[in-house]
């Protein structure tokens, strides 16, 4: 039996609510709101319009947004900053990558191939392709999350104009075997987007060696302000061509009009430096916080299951389920720990996770997963706190469960004859 | 999503948890729902000899409106008779618990768990009455 003075947040150093969902969003880096600052106020004399040629107000703010893009392009080994479109964040991005590539090639040909378990901006901006007469190809997954390149490579056909495939999957962490595929897309001659939200800063994620030529990336997840994304655009072999979106006064090359969010830009530049200078050792840190999770967890709950590759895995993500247990059930157990799950009665849809199902998950264990996203300001007091707590609630709520009682009687609850509703 | 503190209390402090002996004749035993659809109700009844509810428990699988509207079904039939506690519409819960429209269908099933329990004691009841009969 757990004492109860050890899930006393008070007796540890912990402060609640914890927050374990860096999937979702990241606080903004004290660092980066500093420096962020002076571009909303007149004092400073840095809140111009970026777009603004005739004066130094104008001049002071463009200057900090082409920093930013320099910053932002080490990153992820851009060639130019020129490369870097600032967009209002990875959906934005998403849908002028696809709807943007679509528009300006369709001469050339009406397929895109994708997968099954990307974002919902990624898909539902290809039904809308779809919808326009172009051709999707959705490919399946592997029951650890990954695609095949060689699937990839079956896939492509002389219509082909673009592979659009993430880096890293938001609910399972999933890393996809981008550089395999990109070798595959550049011999063939097709453009290569990818939705980066999750891998910049975490996992190596470089445009060269991947051969990427198109790439959305937004700054909340990376420590900086929300409503601030970027599309990178290759400009060389080969030079990405896209039809804008979004028409008005011509900013962004062409590219994308309108009025920059120049001190969120900022901010995203400065998140992006602290990336390429600490990513390595945030990245290590929240490695061994997520493993020592994941093997207290593991070592004390039976039949719990990790859903998507081990080995392939944002160093943050643990997306495991407790079978028997109820995902919102569990949420509510550990109300004041943020996570989140893919259980159907977390959405307003009813369906449980599409990206667990991709991978051949039950929905009984879809239904019971739980996705633990640790971040920079995790601190190992915490992700002691949040294993007592789920270790004793996870036994809370199986004393509760009809279906935990059956499985320790032995019965094969597939043998069950459910009244499905 | 916010839960009402009715809902928050129910979860938190289940009452009447547990299992009766799915054998005993006075008992009937509901069991509705489906793991694939993420909420498994199982309520039993123990019944007396003239026809009140003296026990109640419950064990669910679900959602924590789902463990809420189960722990107020055991809650409300205990002490009722099983025709008193047949007449309980899940629009009961609803408004008790103040269920947001998209967990409605837990209180449905806490009303079929209901039903389906006292099917069981009848069957039961009625299959007793026949084996004495021959």
């Amino acid at each position: 039996m757990l004492d109860p003075k050890k899930l006393d947040a008070k007796a540890t150093a912990v402060k609640l609510p914890i927050f374990m969902d860096y999937h979702s969003t990241t606080p903004v880096d004290p660092r980066v709101l500093e420096e962020m600052l002076p571009y909303f106020q007149l004092e400073s004399g840095k809140f111009g319009n970026a777009a603004s040629r005739s004066h130094v107000f104008g001049w002071t703010a463009e200057e900090a947004t082409d920093y930013a893009r320099d910053r932002l392009a080490k990153l992820i080994n851009a060639q130019s900053e020129k490369e870097i479109v600032w967009t209002s964040g990875a959906t934005e991005s998403d849908n002028l990558a696809l709807k943007g590539v679509a528009e300006f090639y369709k001469d050339k040909g009406n397929h895109i191939i994708t997968t099954v378990t990307e974002h919902k901006a990624i898909l539902d901006t290809c039904k809308r392709l779809e919808k326009e007469g172009f051709v999707v190809t959705y490919l399946g997954v592997a029951t650890d999350g990954r695609v095949d390149p060689d699937d990839v490579k079956r896939a492509i056909t002389d219509k082909t104009i673009l592979v659009s495939i993430m880096a890293a999957n938001n609910e399972i962490g999933t890393v996809q075997p981008l550089e395999e595929i990109g070798k595959i897309t550049r011999e063939r001659g097709v453009l290569l987007h990818s939705d980066a939200v999750q891998s910049v800063g975490k996992v190596p994620f470089d445009v060269q060696k991947m051969n990427v030529d198109l790439a959305s990336i937004t700054a909340h997840k990376m420590y900086g302000p929300k409503g601030v994304g970027a599309l990178y655009v290759r400009r060389s072999k080969p030079r990405v061509r896209l039809v804008a979106q979004m028409d008005g006064g011509g900013h962004e090359r062409g590219m994308r009009s309108g009025t920059l969010n120049v001190p969120g830009i900022v901010g995203f530049g400065k998140a992006a430096e602290i990336m390429r200078t600490e990513g390595k050792a945030d990245n290590e840190r929240i490695f061994r916080m997520r493993e020592r999770l994941r093997t207290r967890l593991q070592s004390a709950i039976d039949e719990t299951y990790i859903n998507g590759s081990m080995e392939h895995r944002l160093p943050g993500n643990l997306n495991i389920s407790f079978n028997f247990v109820e995902g919102e059930a569990m949420m509510m157990a550990i109300k004041d720990v943020a996570v989140s799950s893919g259980s159907a009665c977390t959405s307003a849809s009813l369906e449980p996770s599409y990206v667990l199902r991709a991978l051949g998950v039950g929905d009984e264990l879809a239904h019971s997963s739980i996705r633990f996203g640790l971040g920079r300001f995790n601190t190992d007091a915490e992700v002691d706190y949040v294993a007592d707590l789920v270790i004793s609630k996870v036994k809370h709520l199986r004393d509760m469960s009809p279906l935990y009682e059956m499985h320790k009687e032995g019965i094969d609850l597939k043998s069950v004859q459910w009244t499905a509703h | 999503m916010a839960y009402s503190e009715k809902v928050i209390e129910h979860a938190e402090n289940p009452r009447n948890v547990g299992t009766l002996d799915k054998d005993d004749p006075s008992v009937g035993t509901g069991l509705v729902g489906a793991p694939a659809c993420g909420d498994v109700m199982r309520l039993q009844i123990k019944v007396s000899d003239n026809g009140v509810i003296e026990d109640a428990k419950f064990k669910t699988f679900g959602c924590g409106s789902a463990i809420a509207s189960s722990s107020l079904a055991t809650e409300w039939i205990k002490g009722k008779t099983v025709d008193e506690a047949a007449t309980i519409k899940n629009s009961d819960i609803v408004t008790e618990l103040n269920l947001p429209p998209v967990k409605i269908h837990c209180s449905v099933l806490a009303e079929d768990a209901i039903k389906s329990a006292i099917a069981d004691y009848r069957a039961k009841q009625t299959a007793k009455r026949a084996a004495k009969a021959q």
